[in-house]
């Protein structure tokens, strides 16, 4: 089964860690990405980019309406993502508990939806 | 229809691929390096035979390549050894990694079930079993592997390796298991390969047609097993499960790719030769094997193949194989399903009473098949109401596109009947 694991927090807060603390981070995350690509679950994924940066498109009317900012007015936005092959939803977050976001902030795991699909 | 050269190249390489394998274990041993030459040797195949024929024995071609590849390999691995272990200049290549041409040539018939055993080994993890009996049994290459998986072609190369470093890391023999393990090792074997049937298998139409190749490979490799197994029931159970199933491949889905549920399905769609062959191999099986569950499976998908339609379904017979089923093999899909069938015989009020036991059990209490089977046994039972919040249930818990589509379409249809 696929999952997407998002990871949440304030925008700037790894900005704001003190810098041994990010490189701490980082290392950890490089760890992380690497075990589980190695056990063939981590398929891929990214960082994402200050939602500062963010576009919201709406089309209305055929007219696009393209807004500053990210959809959600959140405190908490998302700073990142990957997506997880392995057997099962207890297993995924077996795998995003040992993702060093999860210790600072929060990541969210949630199945993506199969093409596939049995009769009944 | 005329079979395209390439296809015919294509069939004859997996059929080969395990045999040539098999042929360079035993010779060289090296699971792990044999494997990749033999996936060298048969790219090179696939390249060169359609266009410049198909060499007059094609085995002997195969072994001759991928025996070149392999002692390139080892020889370039034996000279980084050597040039790392300085102090061990003056150590002779060892003689029998380039064996003399024209060495007997070892008997390959139990090679493709030798290599089923070792691919599918207890100590490694279910994806990599797939994937390692995909590529070292069934010939495919490891980007073939990856589309049919939805998964990127790094990540199956790294299932892959990882399986061979385990097998290499474990000193598993490239031999068949000992007689009091085989049983239990062939239960292993049976399993993968019904788990790379199913993957196929509800694969729908779509943009991913190679996952539903699968189901075909899947069939193949049982094939294989059964010739060389023919005494086994186990074996001859599944291959006769999977066949009556795909016989219904054409009627389970609608061409927009919407799941048809059984009692609906065009039976004239059917695929007969399969359903006479799934019947023959199961009936057989029960007669003279001891009894197993992909036998019972097997026979509850022929009582169904031999109903001309839904409402001819021998119901009674379908209840008394599941309560077989559930006595020897228990568990919460096989009770899930028994449900249905006491539902058909007893009514949906037993039906449901039986589900009631699953809302104990905490891998069912939350999956969508209970909340889905729920649904249907009360719309029987005539409370819609009750049902098109099941169906609303199980809509919302499926991970599936296509169950998603079909339990909201239900739900909705009772809103028409009963507003």
């Amino acid at each position: 089964m696929k999952f997407v694991a998002m990871i949440f927090n304030n925008p700037g807060a790894f900005e704001s860690l003190p810098e041994e603390e990010r490189e701490r981070l980082m290392t950890e995350a490089d760890a992380f990405i690497k075990e589980f690509t190695d056990s063939g679950e981590f398929l891929g994924g990214s960082a994402l980019a200050d939602p500062s940066t963010s576009k919201t498109v709406r089309l209305r009317g055929g007219v696009p309406a393209i807004t500053d900012g990210p959809f959600a007015e959140a405190k908490e936005q998302l700073a990142g993502y990957y997506v997880l092959d392995c057997e099962n939803i207890e297993r995924a977050t077996e795998i995003a508990a040992r993702d060093p976001a999860a210790r600072l902030w929060a990541v969210e795991v949630r199945p993506i939806m199969d093409e596939a699909g049995a009769e009944m | 229809m005329t079979t395209h050269p390439g296809a015919r190249v294509e069939d004859l390489l997996r059929e080969l691929a395990p045999q040539v394998l098999g042929a360079l274990v035993r010779r060289y041993g090296h699971f792990d390096m044999c494997e990749d030459a033999v996936q060298e040797a048969l790219l090179a195949a696939a390249v060169q035979w359609p266009d410049e024929g198909v060499p007059e024995s094609p085995k002997g071609w195969l072994i001759t390549v991928a025996s070149r590849r392999l002692t390139d390999q080892l020889r370039s691995e034996q000279a980084r050894r050597l040039r790392e272990e300085a102090a061990a200049a003056q150590v002779p290549p060892d003689e029998s990694l380039a064996p003399a041409p024209g060495d007997e040539q070892p008997p390959d018939q139990d090679d493709t079930l030798t290599l089923l055993f070792l691919c599918c080994h207890p100590e490694l993890s279910p994806p990599s079993q797939l994937a390692l009996t995909l590529r070292a049994v069934g010939g495919l290459t490891t980007a073939q592997i990856a589309r049919a998986f939805l998964v990127p072609e790094a990540t199956m190369a790294q299932r892959i390796s990882r399986a061979k470093q385990r097998i290499k890391d474990t000193g598993v023999q490239f031999s068949m298991p000992p007689e009091h393990e085989r049983a239990a090792r062939l239960r292993v074997v049976l399993h993968v390969l019904y788990l790379i049937f199913n993957e196929g298998y509800t694969a729908t139409s779509g943009p991913h047609l190679e996952r539903s190749e699968l189901t075909g490979e899947a069939i193949r490799l049982t094939r294989a097993v059964h010739r060389l197994l023919p005494e086994d029931g186990e074996v001859a159970g599944l291959l006769a499960l999977m066949v009556l199933t795909d016989a219904r491949r054409p009627a389970r889905t609608r061409p927009d790719g919407a799941l048809v549920p059984l009692t609906e399905q065009d039976r004239s769609r059917w695929n007969r030769d399969l359903i006479r062959e799934g019947v023959a191999l199961v009936t057989d099986a029960l007669a003279r094997a001891p009894i197993g569950p992909y036998q019972l499976q097997a026979a509850i998908a022929a009582v169904h193949a031999e109903a001309a339609r839904a409402e001819d379904t021998d119901w009674p017979q379908i209840l008394a194989l599941y309560d077989l089923l559930e006595r020897i093999s228990p568990n919460p899909m096989v009770t899930l399903n028994h449900a249905v069938a006491v539902a058909m015989v007893r009514g949906p009020q037993a039906g449901l009473d039986l589900l009631e036991t699953l809302d104990a059990d905490d891998r069912m209490a939350e999956h969508h098949r209970l909340a889905a089977v729920r649904a249907h046994l009360l719309e029987m039972t005539g409370d819609h109401e009750a049902a098109r919040a099941g169906y609303r249930l199980a809509a919302r818990r499926t991970t599936s596109l296509p169950e998603r589509r079909y339990l909201e379409a239900r739900a909705a249809g009772l809103s028409e009947d009963d507003p």
